[in-house]
């Protein structure tokens, strides 16, 4: 006898009928529209569904619906009052702990009901209370921050103070201050909608059949079953794509759907798709289509892959891409070597787990053409795939961002967006299609597995004579970005150093694992790890200070990269260098000579602590011959403010607070006074991908001359109609100076729109022209730069590894906005920490054994190392006010330092990703066994 | 496709077991459901024609000293057990492993009955219980009848409770002055937040002997179960390092450890294991001469 329910929630009571099988979190989202409900999981992980029931957190997603009757709910929605927000609201917003924001609802609720018990709670409690409410931004130091903050305003009644935050070390009128989020009210409300809380009328879900096997040939598919289903509306299949049958970012290879005959190259491939009136309905349909498919031998590894006799998967070969890289004659610097050491490192393949799972949307239009709602770094690219598989002229589609719970390069191939414009097209309605969180994890490009060889040569002295690498790269089934990201990977793989003889070979490989692309990094982090590691090993052996050897051989101002690129300026290594050095002495209180020393704890001398060091660095921009540019526009209106427009993706990275401050900067006007819109091809100029930390630099520009250029108009303008030279016309305080005469700018606007001047510039930047590896020249325009000290606790009973501090110096140029570099920073620390420590995807004969984020963990606030911050700021000239990427360089040394420091705890030489404590322990224990030790 | 049709909110216990006994269709009962309701959504479990609520029974919830007892109800949130102080007065062990299960959203539904129910061979909250010597009475439409703990458990996932039948009340000795337990784990920091390993101990001290010794650990077979060679070995024993090691001698013989798939190897539990009994006996130790506090 199922009966209504009765809840409160929010302080309003509701009857409703029930619904069998609906848990909660759906009831809150589908009925009560309250989609501040994230849905990051479904599988009680993440915690971004948290509510609070009769004071308790609880995750919504496994919660029946049923069970809430007659209780007193709690969301998100309910928590801002007609005085305001709530304290803990105002600190995430005024800290900067809300980047993509998609976790935001569920940490705050967490704290909430944390602070409905325990008004003074100790970060230990935080901790304790967060431990299952992820974010994959990484803001947790932040956050903690923001709870003690909030908790304190709410004990005493005073006002919450600004955080200890400096500034940039040159700050301008906004540039270099810190300014906060935009689009924070609306994240820490849950007022902030992103993809899957948008509905449209006559809305159908649609779902994907999965291949499941990663090497077959299809031989039969068989829909009737599933066209049976009531409430099924369409089913396609390959045959059914009106326009070209594959997607990529740069090859075409990946197929929309496999057709009958065709080969099934992972487990992920989609075979057919479905649109019914229901999600449950089009899963369910999803299932019954009947496949048969004529398996074929697995290949699960590069090295396999590049066997003569691997089955080729594509008509091209295995092979990729065969990347090379030349300075000098390596085999005459290993000549003049004293020592050469060498070594064979792997790192897995990662996911991405950024908390928002894919969802696209497909709106068909009465005047035919197709609107796309989509989470995606690469809105334009979207388009032209979309467009292509329709076979339409690309102005066609329509592309219209959402807000995104964050990307991390997980977000720039197609996903759903070409399925769900399919279903539209040959249903006439609104397509909705949501993956949830095992098909995010099945079916995404991954990081690129690795396998690195490392043979290095250096003089007694350490001065590097020689470094050679040979890298395999695992791209999985289609190319994705693969290609660029093992270039980067393998140009980078001598480390941040003047080496005057470097020789390596990357083979990129395709085989019948997950896709691999883009990953904050960009293939950086597993090279850094290999070298960084060797140097840690050749220092040493040499007997020298790990930091001195660095310094001895970074790269500087008039240095040659591997690429044979000479460094002309902005070249911070040196400093980064020095200061976590001066950082780890400052806060260890250890002596210099006892830095690196393991140091077993008084009181419990099986816990040993210790340091460790690595550097690192990461071009800016795409680099290597690719031209890098980006459109935006500026507008005034006639209120004063203004707006700027570029297609450039925000993920959470905060790059919609840079565009609006440099607006700001430009017109001397208060940030709110500027309006931001991305990721609209429609109303948009073309920002270009974000990827490859190049948006603050390169969309920075582009919205920076844009400025100027307006500014120019208006001055011209201004000049004109006053009759006063142009160079005696300021803008102050939102106001133009003309003549000592003040006329706001919105005054301004309207007499320019009177006399029929749309007061509007639009700028496509350009950036400096790069050359393509092999030419030698500047391959990247610019370079940032990093060095990073770990302090980790190895268990010695356990093997289990504890990191304690992490202090990360990084040169970025100029930071823009130091509160959202912050976060930038932490998150960084955060995802590299992860990749190390507790991030395993685990893909076995081409099958994914982490397909729940059960399986695949990634840090929790209980994880949190101390996180000690350094801005260097060396500027770039041509960077906007100096400015040059930060979205990557700061995880590129983590995996290192980590791995360094449990060397010299303990001497066991990671050579592979993550840290496995089993094998820590059973070094230790053969330490015991077969004396003498190192 | 619905996980389930019908949900049934029973207000006493004799409703519940009524439902239990005459749904028509397949029916479970719920209690946290924290993994029942993941077992359904993942395909675990297949769809269900019937859930039967648990958590509106007041039987089930209580959480009391009854004569020389302390009672547990089964549907009693382990986040409650967690933090309540007549738990940590007579049950320590159960204390720390009720804090350590799931996260604190999952701790403020999740079930001691469930947890129970489940029959996993390491399940926190089963291994206190066990080291605890935990009895439990067992409800259904017949009668209610107590049992030890153990006879719940036929193999790994394998529950003795047959349809219609639920765990109400688990029972646990009061601590007496000289006794103590404790509760230790060890964790991996990638895959699944199972334990690898789990221990829970109660002693007996008297001066510097173990008078009495209970011992569990997880997973060291197919169900929960005592280490009771070793028990024996350390009864009656003078409490010092050496008897330690003795204990770790006869537990590795007894335990049986096993390798788990991407978890742990059967080496690396036979390693830890010491570790955790080192540091389980001496927390037990040294907390059976602190003054009881009722």
């Amino acid at each position: 006898m199922t009966s209504p329910i009765t809840l409160t929630v929010n302080g309003k009571e509701y009857t409703l009928e029930a619904i069998p099988g609906e848990t909660l979190a759906t009831l809150l989202r589908e009925r009560l529209n309250l989609t501040g409900v994230k849905i990051g999981c479904g599988e009680a992980e993440c915690g971004a569904c948290t509510v609070v029931i009769d004071g308790q957190a609880v995750v919504s997603c496994i919660y029946p619906a049923e069970r809430a009757h007659g209780k007193h709910i709690t969301t998100i929605e309910g928590l801002q009052s007609e005085a305001g927000l709530h304290p803990l609201q105002e600190a995430f917003i005024k800290y900067g702990a809300v980047q993509c924001g998609f976790c935001i609802p569920g940490q705050i609720m967490t704290a909430y009901a944390l602070l409905q018990h325990n008004p003074d709670p100790s970060p230990a409690d935080i901790r304790f209370a967060l431990k299952d409410t992820l974010c994959r931004c990484g803001g947790y130091p932040t956050i903690e921050r923001a709870i003690l903050a909030a908790a304190r305003a709410l004990r005493t009644g005073e006002p919450l103070p600004d955080p200890e935050i400096p500034e940039s070390a040159e700050p301008r009128q906004v540039v270099g201050r810190n300014i906060i989020r935009p689009d924070a009210v609306e994240k820490v409300t849950g007022r902030a909608l992103y993809t899957d809380d948008l509905k449209f009328p006559g809305m159908l879900h649609a779902a994907v059949r999965r291949a499941g096997v990663p090497h077959a040939i299809l031989r039969v598919l068989d829909v009737e079953p599933a066209r049976a289903l009531p409430g099924v509306v369409a089913v396609l299949t390959a045959a059914d794509i009106p326009g070209e049958k594959n997607h990529g970012l740069v090859i075409h290879d990946w197929p929309i759907m496999i057709g009958i005959g065709e080969r099934i190259r992972y487990v992920g491939d989609a075979l057919a798709i479905v649109a019914a009136e229901s999600r449950e309905i089009a899963l369910e349909a999803a299932r019954r289509i009947r496949v048969e498919v004529e398996e074929r031998p697995v290949i699960s590894d590069p090295v396999q892959a590049r066997r003569p006799d691997a089955e080729a998967l594509h008509p091209g070969g295995n092979l990729l891409k065969h990347i090379q890289v030349r300075k000098g004659k390596v085999a005459q610097g290993f000549a003049e070597a004293d020592v050469i050491l060498e070594h064979t490192f792997h790192t897995p393949m990662m996911d991405h787990a950024f908390l928002e799972p894919e969802c696209s949307i497909a709106v068909p239009l009465p005047d035919g053409r197709m609107e796309i709602y989509v989470g995606s770094q690469i809105p334009y690219a979207d388009r032209a795939q979309v467009a292509a598989a329709l076979g339409w002229p690309e102005e066609r589609v329509r592309i219209v961002g959402q807000l995104m719970g964050g990307g991390f390069g997980g977000k720039e191939d197609i996903a759903g967006q070409i399925h769900a414009a399919l279903l539209a097209n040959a249903t006439g309605r609104p397509v909705k299609l949501l993956f949830d969180r095992r098909e995010s994890l099945l079916v995404h490009p991954k990081r690129h597995a690795t396998q690195i060889r490392v043979k290095i040569g250096a003089k007694r002295d350490g001065r590097l004579t020689a470094v050679e690498t040979e890298l395999f790269g695992d791209t999985g089934a289609y190319a994705s970005l693969g290609e660029k990201v093992m270039t980067r990977a393998t140009t980078h793989s001598a480390g941040p150093y003047e080496v005057p003889h470097v020789s390596a070979d990357c083979y990129a490989m395709y085989t019948n694992n997950p896709p691999a692309g883009a990953y904050r990094g960009f293939g950086v982090l597993q090279s850094a790890f290999a070298i960084e590691s060797m140097m840690d090993w050749l220092a040493e052996t040499l007997g020298l200070d790990p930091i001195e050897l660095r310094r001895r051989n970074a790269l500087r101002v008039g240095s040659v990269t591997n690429t044979g690129q000479v460094l002309r300026e902005s070249v911070g290594l040196l400093e980064c260098i020095e200061r976590v050095e001066q950082e780890m002495l400052r806060l260890s209180g250890l002596e210099r000579e006892r830095l690196f020393a393991p140091r077993p704890l008084p009181e419990a001398p099986h816990r040993v602590r210790a340091w460790g060091f690595a550097a690192g660095y990461k071009n800016t921009g795409l680099g290597g011959g690719a031209p890098d540019k980006a459109g935006a526009e500026v507008q005034l209106y006639a209120d004063g403010s203004l707006m700027v427009r570029t297609s450039s993706a925000e993920l959470g990275q905060g790059l919609v607070t840079v565009l609006r401050m440099i607006v700001a900067e430009e017109f001397s006007v208060p940030p709110e006074r500027v309006r931001v819109l991305v990721m609209d091809t429609d109303l948009t100029p073309d920002g270009g991908p974000t990827t490859a930390s190049r948006q603050t630099y390169v969309t920075g520009n582009a919205a920076r001359l844009a400025a100027q250029s307006l500014r120019q108009a208006v001055t011209s303008f201004l000049a004109e109609k006053y009759d006063c030279p142009p160079e005696r016309i300021r803008y102050v305080e939102g106001l133009a100076q003309v003549d000592g005469q003040r006329i706001s700018l919105g005054e301004a606007a309207a007499a320019m729109q009177a006399s029929g001047v749309e007061p509007l510039a639009r700028y496509e930047y350009r950036a400096p022209e790069t050359r393509p590896l092999g030419q030698g020249g500047d391959m990247h325009f610019a370079f940032s730069f990093a060095a990073q000290a770990a302090e980790v606790e190895v268990d010695t009973r356990t093997g289990m590894v504890r990191v304690l501090r992490v202090i990360s110096a990084n040169d970025v140029g100029r930071a823009i906005n130091p509160l959202g570099l912050r976060g930038q920073v932490e998150g960084g620390i955060t995802m590299g920490l992860g990749n190390t420590l507790t991030e395993h995807f685990i893909v076995e004969n081409g099958r994914v054994i982490t397909d729940r984020l059960a399986r695949y963990r990634i840090p929790s606030i209980v994880h949190m190392p101390e996180v000690i911050p350094i801005i260097v700021e060396h500027p770039t000239a041509e960077g906007p006010y100096g400015a040059k990427g930060v979205g990557e360089i700061v995880s590129i040394p983590t995996p290192a330092a980590i791995a360094n420091a449990i060397y010299h705890a303990i001497g066991f030489r990671m050579d592979s990703l993550p840290v496995d404590q089993e094998a820590i322990l059973a070094f230790l224990k053969r330490q015991k066994e077969c004396l003498p030790s190192r | 496709m619905r996980l389930w049709q019908e949900y049934y909110r029973p207000a006493t216990l004799t409703e519940a077991l009524q439902a239990l006994a005459y749904a028509p269709g397949l029916v479970l009962p719920i209690a946290g459901g924290t993994d029942l309701m993941l077992d359904l959504e993942q395909g675990r479990h297949p769809p269900v024609h019937a859930l039967v609520d648990l958590t509106f029974l007041p039987e089930l919830k209580r959480l009391e000293v009854q004569g020389d007892e302390l009672l547990i109800g089964a549907a009693v949130p382990l986040s409650q057990i967690a933090t309540s102080p007549l738990v940590a007065e007579h049950a320590q062990a159960l204390t720390e492993a009720c804090a350590l299960i799931g996260g604190p959203q999952v701790r403020n539904v999740a079930t001691l009955g469930g947890n129970v129910a489940h029959a996993l061979p390491a399940a926190d909250g089963t291994i206190a219980l066990t080291a605890l010597g935990a009895q439990v009475t067992v409800a259904d439409l017949e009668c209610a009848r107590r049992v030890p703990l153990e006879s719940l458990f036929l193999g790994p996932g394998k529950s003795a409770l047959r349809p219609g039948q639920l765990i109400t009340t688990f029972h646990l000795p009061l601590r007496r002055r000289g006794q103590a337990s404790a509760f230790r784990r060890v964790m991996r920091l990638q895959g699944i937040a199972l334990p690898i390993l789990n221990l829970a101990i109660w002693l007996a001290r008297e001066g510097e002997r173990i008078a009495d010794l209970r011992l569990a650990v997880g997973p060291s077979g197919p169900t929960p179960r005592r280490m009771t060679a070793t028990e024996a070995i350390v009864r009656g024993q003078t409490m010092d390092d050496s008897l330690i090691e003795q204990a770790l001698h006869t537990l590795l013989e007894e335990a049986h450890f096993r390798t788990s798939p991407h978890r742990a190897s059967a080496e690396y539990r036979r390693q830890v294991v010491g570790a955790l009994l080192r540091e389980g006996m001496q927390a037990a130790w040294d907390r059976a001469c602190e003054p009881q506090r009722h």
